[in-house]
């Protein structure tokens, strides 16, 4: 079986910066798994600025930062469109590629998978199936990637500060936001990000609940419920923001010990195998791309002292 | 122009489809109509996708002939067309003392329907059959012919079937008006006017309004709703048996079974609802069946919900399905396939045939050589395009864009990403389009109109 020192699941900003430090202390083969076509995770389509390697918010865009990252990557191993389809019994991964499928083993491996936000589905949102509902993800890489332009008049959904990140894509597409629906959650952003809203336009409406989406083929109005009141209100789409959660697919299955819905962490982003590393987002929250790669720098050392 | 057919069969839901399969494979020219863009626009959308014996069906009614006749062709020719069977058997449990006495009938009422391998399991047994069940659980009739199978595969590969016999499926082509000219029907649809000897209205929950295109029908549908909650891959894990509740005089109650793409789901509620088109989910019921299926199988609550939906059953007053033959008007109603259509399809088609056959033309007396379209597996326990390599488009149901491609080609192309994602897979997974959406919509725009 291919067998490594270093494997690292995931090449967005934990995975590419604890690969660079690693190799930069020394560290000898070193393998970075990413199920995309392209090394750099989510800021590849985070098309706005705001992005900074060494802090928490900067001046760069994502796409920037993304090739920053890469540019500083060129020569390690990092195989793209390589999906790690399971941990196996023994612990080895079970790999596909374009190949086919292999499995690979590692004296090490760093699960730097990242996050997704919570989806309608799981929301349990109601009302009809419809085309115009969709997450940051998905709009962003509609619009950064593919030069879309989805909508026109959207509500977004979320308090958190990535909705301001959809508020920007926002007005990157010239389209003006019916209102930011901030329901009442554990993660609101402060309060400077709603003055933020405004600033751009957007009506922020507060202590809402969205209870339904509506339309024929495609949104044309949600029902939200505010103070015990029920309340239409049109739009031409529906933006679900935050509520980010790991992504598990790995480890959902009980490989890893979870705490809430995230992989269980002891410091040095010990894992409950003894091999296996967590970090970045996939530790279920969303910190910025500057935090998740000062987290693999740290890993780093926890792994090659 | 207009075309002449033998056959036109008017909507293309499972049971249109597979009518239209066996009168292709009979040896006549048929075309089916279909109003929706794609075929599976109506009640075959959305459903449980089990494969029924008919053990708890209305003895002696039509519903369970179709059913079993349908269930054993299902069996006899899906390898030949590469359809999946996930064998799970069934269990009815009781879950209280009143559940518990229902118990021998429901297995007596099995028997009496030819279910003869149906029985009753105690508590013991049914704990090692179902460990992560809750504790609560009494007892079981165990019903080990009940299975799961692809909802949407099964109806694509009658259609593959019936194209490669001669026939045509013409989509986007509501029937509008129906008249009778020198002994032929015309059908008016917005693709134009199509002519044949005789109709069979197979428009599911539209059939009383395609009815009363000729005359006043004796029947109304009264759609019922149900909704379903679907639980992340992991869940499926924890249960092997479709479990069933004992049905009380107001409901059947709500199934929790695995599904064939991997997952594990709850439902469906029955709803009556004015709805006939595009049925609406409520969050508050939603919750209710997230709930029991936590009640009933504790270890869920640390599992994500992936996915929601809904389907309309196409029922009407009457209890038995509606298959008859209007002798003057040659003409055939098949109507009020509720609850069981799926499994009873290819039943159904039989009989259709049959009555055809009794009432309208002879069939060719020599069958045409059976041809075989295999569909693409996309069963979760069976062989999948992936494993032979590929570029992964989708990350959670690991669909290759080879099979995007393919579902954008051929002679039944999927028209949107709604029907793309009922032959690949494509964003049904737990993210829900977060990672793949805008990858998947444009390799299929790619694939279809040759246009990023
Ligand atoms: C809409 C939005 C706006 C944002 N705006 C900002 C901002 O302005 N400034 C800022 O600093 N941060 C911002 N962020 C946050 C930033 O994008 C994240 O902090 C950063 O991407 C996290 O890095 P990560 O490596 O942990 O995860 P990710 O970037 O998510 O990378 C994970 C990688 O793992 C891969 N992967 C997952 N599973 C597998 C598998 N099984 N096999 C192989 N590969 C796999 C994925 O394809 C992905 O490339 C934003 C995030 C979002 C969603
Ligand atoms: C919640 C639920 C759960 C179920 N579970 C199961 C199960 O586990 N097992 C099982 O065997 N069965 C199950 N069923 C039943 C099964 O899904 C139905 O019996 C079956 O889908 C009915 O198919 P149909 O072809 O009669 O109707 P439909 O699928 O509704 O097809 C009719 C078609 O006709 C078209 N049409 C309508 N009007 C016109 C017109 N004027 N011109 C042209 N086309 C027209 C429609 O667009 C539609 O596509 C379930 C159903 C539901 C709703």
């Amino acid at each position: 079986m291919e067998h490594h020192s270093v494997i690292i699941i995931g090449a967005g900003p934990a995975g590419l910066s604890t690969a660079l430090a690693l190799c930069q202390s020394g560290a000898k083969d070193v393998v970075v798994l990413e199920r995309e076509t392209q090394a750099g995770g989510i800021p590849r389509h985070c098309g706005h600025k705001g992005f900074a390697p060494y802090k928490n918010f900067g001046l760069m865009t994502g796409p920037n930062l993304a090739s920053l990252l890469r540019e500083q990557t060129t020569g390690l191993d990092i195989r793209t469109s390589t999906t790690v389809l399971e941990f196996t019994l023994r612990g080895s991964l079970r790999v596909h590629s374009t190949q086919g499928i292999t499995e690979i083993s590692a004296d090490k491996i760093v699960l730097a998978a990242g996050t997704r936000e919570t989806s309608r589905a799981a929301r349990l949102i109601g009302g009809n199936k419809l085309k115009g509902v969709m997450n940051t993800g998905e709009l962003q890489q509609r619009v950064y990637l593919g030069g879309e332009h989805p909508f026109r008049r959207p509500v977004i959904v979320g308090s958190e500060w990535v909705s301001y990140s959809t508020l920007l894509t926002c007005r990157h597409l010239h389209a003006k936001p019916v209102m930011l629906l901030a329901e009442d959650g554990e993660n609101a952003a402060p309060s400077y990000f709603s003055f933020g809203a405004r600033l751009l336009g957007t009506k922020v409406v507060r202590g809402a609940k969205l209870i339904a989406i509506r339309g024929n083929s495609a949104v044309e109005a949600i029902e939200i419920e505010r103070f015990g009141k029920q309340q239409t209100v049109e739009c031409d789409a529906v933006v679900l923001t935050g509520k980010f959660r790991s992504e598990d697919a790995l480890y959902s299955n009980g490989y890893l010990e979870r705490n809430g819905y995230a992989p269980a962490v002891t410091d040095g982003f010990k894992t409950s195998k003894p091999n296996v590393y967590a970090v970045g987002n996939v530790l279920g929250h969303l910190e910025t791309a500057g935090l998740c790669m000062a987290q693999g720098r740290e890993l780093a050392k926890v792994l090659f002292p | 122009m207009s075309q002449r057919f033998d056959i036109a069969v008017i909507g293309c839901g499972v049971v249109g489809l597979a009518i239209l399969r066996r009168f292709a494979m009979a040896g006549l020219k048929c075309v089916a109509l279909e109003k929706g863009a794609d075929i599976l626009s109506g009640a075959s959308k959305g459903n449980s996708a089990l494969l029924h014996t008919g053990f708890d069906a209305p003895p002696k009614s039509i519903e369970l002939q179709c059913m079993q006749a349908g269930y054993f062709e299902y069996l006899d020719i899906r390898q030949k067309l590469n359809l999946p069977l996930l064998e799970t058997s069934a269990v009815v449990i009781a879950w209280n003392d009143d559940e518990l006495v229902k118990l021998p009938d429901i297995r007596e009422k099995a028997l009496a329907n030819g279910v003869t391998d149906a029985k009753l399991i105690s508590q013991t047994e049914l704990r090692m059959r179902e460990p992560q069940l809750a504790k609560s659980a009494l007892g079981a009739v165990l019903v080990p012919g009940e299975h799961v199978i692809d909802p949407w595969s099964a109806p694509l590969a009658y259609a593959h079937q019936a194209i490669a016999h001669g026939a045509e499926i013409m989509r986007g082509a509501e029937v509008t008006k129906a008249t009778k000219q020198e002994g032929e029907w015309h059908l008016a649809t917005p693709k134009g006017e199509v002519t044949a000897r005789t109709v069979i209205n197979a428009a599911g929950l539209f059939a009383d309004h395609v009815e009363a295109l000729i005359h006043e029908p004796d029947f109304e549908i009264k759609p019922r709703k149900g909704q379903f909650v679907v639980f992340d891959k992991p869940a499926s894990k924890l249960l092997r048996s479709i479990v069933l509740p004992v049905p009380t005089e107001r409901t059947k109650g709500v199934v929790l079974f695995r599904t064939i793409f991997g997952n594990l789901a709850i439902g469906p509620t029955a709803e009556e609802t004015d709805e006939r088109e595009n049925p609406i989910n409520d969050t508050a019921t939603l919750e209710r069946l997230k709930a029991t299926a936590i009640a009933m199988l504790p270890a869920l609550k640390h599992v994500d919900v992936t996915a929601i939906y809904a389907g309309l059953r196409p029922a009407t007053a009457n209890s038995d399905y509606i298959i008859r033959a209007h002798k003057a008007e040659n003409w055939i109603t098949v109507a009020g396939i509720r609850s069981t259509g799926l499994t009873g399809s290819l039943g159904i088609a039989q009989q259709v045939v049959k009555l055809y056959a009794k009432h309208f033309g002879k069939l060719p007396k020599k069958l045409p050589a059976a041809i075989w379209t295999p569909v693409p597996n996309l069963a979760e326990h069976a062989i999948r395009p992936y494993m032979k390599g590929g570029e992964i488009l989708c990350h959670c149901e690991w669909v290759t864009r080879a099979e995007v491609a393919a579902a954008a080609d051929g002679p039944l192309p999927a028209t949107d990403i709604g029907g793309l994602k009922r032959r690949t897979r494509a964003t049904m997974g737990r993210c829900q389009g977060f990672y793949c959406a805008a990858y998947v919509t444009s390799a299929f725009d790619k694939a279809r109109y040759g246009t990023p």
